[in-house]
């Protein structure tokens, strides 16, 4: 009989490697599983509004010229959130990970944290009751000073509840985000190549751009991503302070309307078509979300050979 | 395009850890000086006080003076980042920048605080301190290709070329070779004795034999126990260190009794 020494017989490491292994593959499955069943529900639910007679669709034209308005308000939004939260988020984190003093770093980034943990509903609450009064004035201003770009066209909402409004509400809401999964890559950024910079006589920012925004680029990109999934998706901030409208160019004045607040507000009462009408823009916004994050995959991907992965 | 460093009572802490203890040494320009030792000795801590990197971990600070060409680095209102713009350094692994192509590693200190370099001046500056390097035949076909797919002694000598671009007075290497096998050794090696006919070098090694073989001085680094500071023991050509040294201790460490 011949018995090969080196052959392993059953031992528990196998067994342990196996049930993880099988474990991690479920788990993958099961997220892929979702998805697609997401997609489907999505795609059978919204099929009657794409088969309908175009004047039965709200606004009788169609579902195209009935999705197109809210798309763009969806987009607007979001790009004034980033806007402002990304360059703001990346020199928050830029502060507590490379210039505060460690005991003010780490508090600070507690809190940032915290801002994570506050539901929407009150930062819609707050967007209402404080930010939108409180804009008014400026609004007012821009509309005086600045009406002759389209964007700040007026007259100025008396309310203050428009969509820069919306905007900056979500852009609070992002910030976190932003913050702290850049500050997480920031703090990763290899002590070598920061002394790298310094040793060639490099001041702390132009480390910081030599050394840990290169490294740190994919990371940040990832950030903004998950920041502008927040910022498509959130429906309650914006349900509370956008005082919806038709598509108008003009921040300023009331108007404009994003996707999830449009199925949130008309959820309720929807049936038959107007219901199939409301999945279809939920499964538009699924469509914007999947290309915008196709996009992020490619711009990362093409930077590969000097990630510094090699 | 070199100076000599002249250091006097210098005690390096790490917040109120004493870590080196009263250096006093005289390096002198165009010369290769070699710092030995056993780990922890302190040699490359008392290293990077000589161009302010000590000082980049935190708690890290000096007391007492360093002095080249009679300027003093720890004076009041010496800005750090001139002080390491003229003392280069050159670390344990080669620390090439990732996202930067083979020409960007060379040109990333020659571009810092704002000084603008026209592309045919970038060329011959590129070119010279590969060349300076040894390096230049092996990577003028590939420049625009990233300095991290290079192997480890050709990222070494690119760090180098990268140091040397920028014109320093003097070149300080922490153990430059520790990450490398023999030939990319020996190539950094003869790379040291090339340089010393421009520059100022200070090398840490661990390895008796390199010390022996680039440096013309060598000064040897002990320490009495855990806990307690490290201390220069003795300074003195290299062949006397090596052949004929004075302090007992040198002479265990360098016959290979110790360390």
């Amino acid at each position: 009989m011949t018995t090969n020494a080196l052959r392993r017989n059953g031992s528990k490491g196998q067994a342990g490697d196996k049930i993880f292994s099988g474990a991690a593959l479920g788990a993958g499955i099961l997220i892929l599983a979702t998805l697609l069943a997401v997609a489907v529900f999505l795609l059978i639910q919204a099929l009657p509004t794409f088969m309908a007679d175009p004047t039965l669709i709200s606004g009788g034209a169609g579902f195209f010229s009935y999705i197109y308005p809210i798309v763009i308000g969806t987009v607007i939004a979001a790009a004034i959130a980033l806007l402002i939260a990304t360059p703001v988020g990346i020199a928050v984190a830029l502060f507590i990970s490379h210039y505060a003093p460690r005991r003010l770093a780490s508090g600070l980034g507690y809190v940032i944290d915290l801002l994570a943990a506050i539901p929407s509903v009150i930062y819609g609450a707050w967007g209402y009751l404080v930010l939108a009064p409180a804009l008014v004035p400026t609004f007012q201003w821009l509309s005086e000073n600045l009406g002759f770009i389209p964007i700040f066209a007026g007259p100025a909402s008396q309310t203050g509840k428009t969509i820069l409004t919306a905007g900056i509400v979500l852009a609070v809401m992002v910030l976190p985000i932003i913050t702290s999964l850049s500050r997480e890559i920031f703090l990763q950024t290899p002590k070598l190549h920061e002394e790298a910079s310094l040793a060639l006589g490099a001041t702390r920012w132009e480390m910081i751009t030599m050394s840990v925004l290169p490294f740190a680029r994919p990371g940040i990109i990832s950030a903004v991503m998950l920041g502008l999934g927040r910022a498509l998706g959130e429906t309650m901030a914006v349900a509370l302070v956008l005082s919806t409208g038709g598509l108008i160019p003009s921040l300023v004045k009331s108007g404009n309307q994003t996707i999830a607040a449009e199925i949130a507000l008309n959820f309720p009462e929807a049936f038959g078509l107007r219901l199939s009408e409301l999945i279809a823009a939920g499964l538009v916004l699924f469509v914007i979300t999947l290309v915008v994050n196709l996009i992020a995959r490619a711009i990362i991907a093409r930077h590969k050979e000097f990630s510094g992965a090699n | 395009m070199s100076k000599r460093i002249d250091v006097k009572d210098l005690n390096v802490y790490y917040t109120n850890f004493l870590a080196v203890e009263d250096v006093n040494i005289e390096i002198e320009a165009k010369s290769v000086t070699a710092f030995i030792g056993p780990s922890g000795c302190g040699k490359s801590t008392f290293l990077r006080t000589l161009n302010r990197m000590h000082e980049v971990i935190p708690g890290g600070r000096v007391e007492g003076e360093v002095l080249l060409d009679g300027d003093n680095l720890y004076e009041s209102g010496v800005d750090p980042v001139t002080v390491r713009s003229q003392i280069g350094m050159v670390f344990q692994r080669p620390n090439p920048f990732p996202t930067m192509s083979i020409k960007d590693n060379v040109l990333a200190g020659v571009k810092l605080n704002n000084k603008k370099i026209s592309r045919s001046d970038a060329d011959a500056l590129v070119e010279k301190s590969l060349r300076g390097a040894n390096l230049w035949n092996e990577v003028k076909d590939r420049l625009d290709k990233p300095g991290s797919g290079l192997s480890g002694g050709q990222q070494q000598r690119l760090c180098i070329a990268r140091t040397i671009a920028v014109k320093p007075q003097v070149i300080l290497m922490d153990e430059p070779c520790s990450a490398l096998d023999p030939i990319s050794t020996l190539a950094i090696e003869d790379l040291i004795n090339e340089l010393k006919n421009e520059f100022t070098v200070v090398i840490v090694t661990h390895n008796m034999q390199q010390a022996a073989r680039v440096s013309d001085k060598t000064a040897f680094f002990n320490i009495a126990g855990t806990g307690k500071p490290g201390k220069l023991i003795e300074y003195a050509e290299t062949a006397t260190i090596f052949s004929n040294p004075g302090v007992k201790a040198t002479e265990d460490y360098v016959s290979g009794r110790f360390g």
